[in-house]
């Protein structure tokens, strides 16, 4: 069975229709990369798996796991799974990026009828991840994502990831506003991720990420349709042809 | 004596009428109602000295002449209180006086426990000694050896009017004079007990000294006066919380609290206020007009308050200081929570007397539902107070669209060489900041709360340990269904 999969879905914003019929299937382990040029509907899509508010789906399904997504809360899908790592991730003054992380798991564990973890247990969970992504464990002693320059948020978003062990990860355009330096400790996490039992969905306007987190499967977004699929050299096609011919035949 | 007769044939008669009780505890409970003769059998069931009735009394007959003029300027909203429909004075009945833990009723006890208040082995374990308050009459005071061995007095109000009358006459009164205002007066009138510190000259008293107030009998308002002193050099902490059982009819609750802090001492005082607010509909909870104030009077004196006001369906208070010894310090730090149909109108008074004299002002309101949440603070520096400064923060934060926030400060500043600054700011909880969250897996609730304990970080960050978590899980409660 498929980890994710998405059955003709359409859905509007203010009454207008961004996603036009969308259907992907996404097996455990793979890593999907969706492509397209702004403004087609990539982080509509991302949007609309998570649940956020102001998307009206008005046809299709997603389904993870053969379980209705669209019926689910967002906090619902959160604990199912579903992780978003955002374009622009959200600051919480006041809220330290250790107090945050540690809500957001314990609220996983419960969810999985496992026991919280306590302060000591945390601390060196967390100790233990900022050290594999090669991140300063003082970062998680800062209000979240207050005052972090562009890499920084990327990276406390992959630690998060790191943290909560999604089933379905999807990147909403993880490599805008990064250097090459925090792209490539960002891909390394987002690397070290990869499982059989876990799934991506990477949504990107350039191929650059793609020379870091290698996909299996890549998917042209134009118009709110996927105009074309193929494998990884699809995306390098891109590079090369742009995304032109796309927009022209979905026109 | 016509009035010793009036006492007791006052005693006697409530001695003989039966009330329907909430606890199994057995009462002995004022006739209904305030006059002179209330006044008169309250003072002579404590078995108080003439000075302390004839100060009571003097407050009374004041009182009378404030002809129910309560303060009218507070941006609240009740009906007229009938302050002869209430109960002046309730006492759990004991039979002689306690000397140990075992002695105090089970039943009271497990009370407590229920409230979670740990009163026993737990309190040791952490340090902390226990006034404890159920309804107004104290009833058990645990480690009160070692703070005597100390030379630290923590004691219930009464008994210190029994054992150290010196400390009382000089400083009660002092900081809140009986005719300060309607409810400090009426408290000075019929306050029934309380807490009275004292810690001696140079100590740094090594344990948290701890009170909880409790209201359980119906109809009975609340007066609690408490008295601290910390002499010359001295430092204290003193902790303040409460919790009270749901019920129907509104509850008065007017406290007065007075601090006086001399040479180079030190008093943090901290609140956790999470009283009945009544429901959803604005019905019952209690009406919190509280009066506390600390006199820093020596040089370099500091006194802190710290206060976390989520419950009570109306809070009335202005916890302050008098900077009058130079280079003295006051600093506020205050997280109100209003929700439902709550009303707080809260802040605080920094009075600059001495020169260099600081104050510093952290105010965080939290509006939610049809909830009015007002700070309302006073900086007034006079014209010897060279040097002096005050920084005043103000943030509210909205949470839904029928509920207010108002900010309402005064600067009076009579000296050319003082600085006041203030910095305010109002914002609503964003839908991304929910999103977000939720996005993690957490719960509305549980994202709202965690991001209204990060709006108010700061202030908990001044509460003891215990105290902070404890707050913390408060604030989070406190806003159960209030975004939806």
């Amino acid at each position: 069975m498929a980890l994710l999969e998405i059955k003709n879905l359409h859905a509007s914003v203010a009454g207008k229709e961004i996603l036009k019929g969308i259907t992907l299937s996404v097996e455990p382990g793979a890593v999907h990369a969706i492509m397209g040029p702004n403004g087609t509907g990539k982080s509509t899509l991302s949007n609309v798996i998570a649940g956020r508010e102001g998307y009206d789906v008005t046809q299709g399904e997603v389904l993870l796991d053969g379980k209705n997504v669209l019926a689910m809360s967002p906090d619902e899908r959160a604990r199912a799974g579903i992780f978003l790592a955002f374009q622009y991730p959200v600051e919480i003054p006041g809220v330290t990026t250790s107090a945050f992380l540690k809500t957001a798991l314990n609220a996983k564990r419960r969810a999985e009828g496992k026991t919280e973890v306590d302060a000591m247990e945390f601390l060196k969970l967390v100790k233990a991840k900022t050290a594999a992504l090669g991140m300063p464990y003082d970062m998680i002693k800062r209000a979240l994502n207050v005052g972090f320059s562009g890499g920084e948020k990327k990276r406390a978003e992959v630690l998060q990831m790191t943290l909560l062990e999604p089933r379905l990860a999807i990147l909403d355009e993880t490599d805008s506003g990064l250097d090459i330096d925090a792209l490539k400790v960002v891909s390394d996490g987002v690397n070290a991720l990869r499982a059989p039992d876990r799934a991506f969905l990477v949504i990107t306007h350039y191929q650059r990420l793609l020379d870091y987190i290698v996909p299996d499967h890549v998917h042209v977004l134009a118009h709110g349709r996927i105009a074309a699929s193929g494998g990884k050299d699809l995306a390098l096609e891109l590079e090369a042809e742009g995304y032109a011919k796309y927009l022209d035949t979905a026109a | 004596m016509a009035a010793t007769r009036e006492t007791a044939a006052a005693v006697r008669d409530v001695e003989q009428y039966k009330y329907g009780f909430v606890t199994d505890i057995e009462s002995d409970m004022a006739p209904l109602g305030l006059n002179e003769g209330i006044i008169r059998f309250i003072s002579a069931k404590k078995g108080e000295p003439e000075w302390m009735l004839e100060w009571r009394l003097k407050a009374y007959r004041y009182w009378l002449t404030l002809a129910d003029e309560e303060p009218g300027w507070a941006k609240l909203r009740f009906p007229k209180i009938d302050y002869q429909a209430s109960y002046y004075y309730a006492a759990p009945k004991r039979k002689a006086a306690l000397t140990s833990l075992d002695e105090v009723d089970p039943k009271l006890l497990e009370t407590y426990k229920k409230l979670g208040i740990p009163l026993l082995e737990q309190q040791i374990l952490a340090g902390v000694a226990v006034d404890a308050v159920f309804d107004s009459v104290s009833v058990a005071t645990t480690y009160k050896k070692k703070l005597e061995q100390l030379g630290v007095i923590f004691a219930p109000f009464s008994e210190a009017v029994h054992k150290h009358p010196e400390l009382v006459k000089k400083y009660l009164g002092s900081v809140v004079p009986y005719s300060d205002n309607f409810y400090a007066t009426l408290n000075s009138a019929v306050f029934t007990d309380g807490s009275f510190v004292y810690i001696p000259k140079g100590l740094r008293c090594p344990m948290e000294l701890s009170t909880y107030f409790r209201i359980n009998e119906k109809n009975t308002g609340q007066f609690e006066r408490t008295l601290i002193i910390a002499d010359e050099g001295s430092y204290v902490s003193y902790l303040e919380g409460c919790t009270a059982p749901q019920r129907d009819e509104n509850q008065l609750h007017a406290a007065v609290v007075e601090l006086v802090a001399l040479d180079d001492a030190e008093i943090k005082y901290s609140t956790v206020q999470n009283w009945y607010p009544g429901d959803a509909d604005g019905k019952g909870g209690i009406y919190n007009f509280v009066t506390k104030r600390g006199a820093c009077r020596g040089k370099n004196s500091k006194i802190m308050w710290t206060q976390v006001e989520t419950g009570s369906a109306i809070t009335w208070k202005y916890p302050s200081c008098i900077l009058q010894g130079d280079n003295s310090v006051g600093e506020f730090y205050s997280v109100a929570i209003t929700s439902n149909r709550q009303q707080a109108d809260t802040g605080t008074k920094m009075i600059h007397l001495g020169r260099n004299t600081r104050s510093k002002i952290v105010s965080k309101g939290i509006s939610a539902g049809h909830a009015d949440n007002t700070y309302r603070g006073l900086v007034r520096i006079g014209a010897k107070a060279d040097g002096a400064r005050n920084y005043t923060q103000c943030d509210s934060l909205l949470i839904g669209s029928t509920c207010g926030a108002h900010t309402v400060p005064y600067v009076e500043n009579r000296n050319p060489t003082a600085v006041t600054e203030h910095e305010a700011t109002t914002s609503k909880i964003s839908e991304d900041q929910l999103f977000y969250c939720r996005q993690r897996g957490m719960s509305q609730e549980e994202a709202v709360s965690l991001i209204v304990n990060g709006f108010c970080r700061e202030v908990l960050q001044t509460l003891p340990m215990e105290f902070a978590v404890e707050a913390q899980k408060l604030v989070g409660i406190s806003l159960e269904g209030s975004v939806g």
